[in-house]
């Protein structure tokens, strides 16, 4: 069903970059990092837990844990940005500013959706996403334009995972049939938005823009890297080993 | 209690302590949307003040006993997103209570609960809770947290 299959690309980027997040937990640089990383993998829990409640009232047979527990990578939409490993501090801090200055841009359309779920849930994430992407950014800016090692590591973090930017910008025949009805988002008008965004972030910080064109993609039929394999082996674990395990 | 006076719960309700700041109810946090009666049940709506956040559960637990220490048994909680919960909700009466506590209360300008200087400094965006981010007063120096506006 194609408003179901919507939802679980939605909730299942935000619940694996949480999941991702949540393993800085007790490893970040500084204390107040450790808590600012785990607040915001929080969130990100949060607002992928109540997009896989929706999730699971449309479907009427699977919970919102079957969902996060219970699915093989094929069948799992999130975008590959999220899957890829933490690397350095730069790195992490890199994926989470391009893919929230994306979602906050997302959301903001999305609130406009003609489903009031997806409206509700858009209007609520909004207002969390926006300390995630003044957050994230602040640090791009201040390792962009701190000293020389710590520009050119940023930079390589950028020219790095630039080429998993594109496929936030993909649409399939489910969004053209979901835009028709006013549910889902144009992302072509925030591929616009989100480039000026990121140019103006690029300018204060002085990091260069990746000049890489080539763009990797596959998310959106539940093709993924390796990593996504090895996150959802630790995820799942517990749940698969121990099916009626109540906590 | 099968009387349908949701005027009732509410005042109940509003003895439940929030998890996190026990000095508030969960009712002057604004976490409690609307209590109607409808086939002779009470519908109590709640949202979550942050989509993650841990209290949520601790919320239903607690409104769950309150009422069946009360003798209250019909009644269901249901959660809703819309509208999303904000802190403008929060009264005079309540943000008093958060400088009492020792917590500057949401506000454009951040104030000190201890000595009440405007002179502050953010130290982290996040704090103890979803809510709440970390400061340090430049006057009398004590660190403090601030309930950020949401």
């Amino acid at each position: 069903m194609d408003l179901l299959k919507y939802i679980l690309r939605i909730a299942d980027s935000q619940l694996i970059i949480a999941q991702r997040l949540s393993e800085w937990c007790s490893k970040a640089p500084t204390l107040e990092e450790d808590i600012a990383i785990s607040n915001l993998s929080l969130d990100l829990f949060g607002q992928a837990n109540i997009l896989l409640e929706y999730a699971s009232k449309i479907d009427g047979k699977r919970s919102a844990d079957d969902f996060a527990f219970h699915r093989d990578e094929r069948n799992f939409y999130n975008f590959l940005i999220t899957e890829l490993p933490n690397g350095n501090f730069g790195d992490t801090i890199t994926k989470h500013y391009l893919y929230t200055e994306y979602m906050l841009l997302f959301f903001e359309y999305l609130s406009q959706s003609s489903d009031e779920e997806l409206s509700a849930i858009s209007k609520k994430s909004i207002k969390e996403l926006k300390y995630h992407v003044k957050h994230s950014k602040s640090w791009v800016i201040r390792l962009g334009d701190g000293t020389n090692e710590s520009k050119n590591k940023i930079q390589k973090s950028f020219n790095d995972i630039w080429r998993f930017t594109g496929e936030l910008f993909e649409m399939n025949n489910i969004d053209i049939a979901l835009m028709k009805k006013n549910i889902a988002v144009d992302k072509k008008i925030i591929k616009t938005i989100w480039d000026e965004k990121i140019n103006e972030t690029f300018k204060t910080s002085k990091i260069d823009r990746p000049k890489c064109e080539f763009m990797l993609s596959g998310s959106i039929d539940g093709l993924h890297t390796e990593n996504l394999g090895h996150i959802l082996s630790e995820m799942q674990y517990i749940p698969r080993s121990f099916p009626n395990a109540k906590w | 209690m099968q009387n349908g006076n949701s005027k009732k719960i509410w005042d109940l309700l509003n003895t439940v302590p929030d998890p996190e700041i026990p000095v508030i109810s969960i009712v002057e946090l604004g976490v409690i949307r609307e209590i109607e009666f409808l086939n002779n049940s009470y519908i109590i709506s709640i949202t979550p003040t942050y989509s993650g956040c841990p209290a949520v559960k601790t919320f239903q637990d607690d409104i769950k006993s309150c009422l069946h220490k009360h003798n209250v048994k019909n009644f269901q909680i249901k959660l809703v997103n819309s509208p999303a919960w904000t802190t403008d909700w929060m009264s005079e009466k309540v943000k008093k209570k958060l400088i009492k506590y020792g917590i500057s209360p949401p506000s454009e300008i951040v104030v000190c609960p201890q000595c009440k200087s405007t002179s502050t400094i953010l130290i982290s965006e996040f704090g103890s809770t979803a809510c709440k981010s970390f400061h340090k007063c430049n006057d009398c120096l004590e660190p403090f947290e601030h309930f950020k506006c949401i």
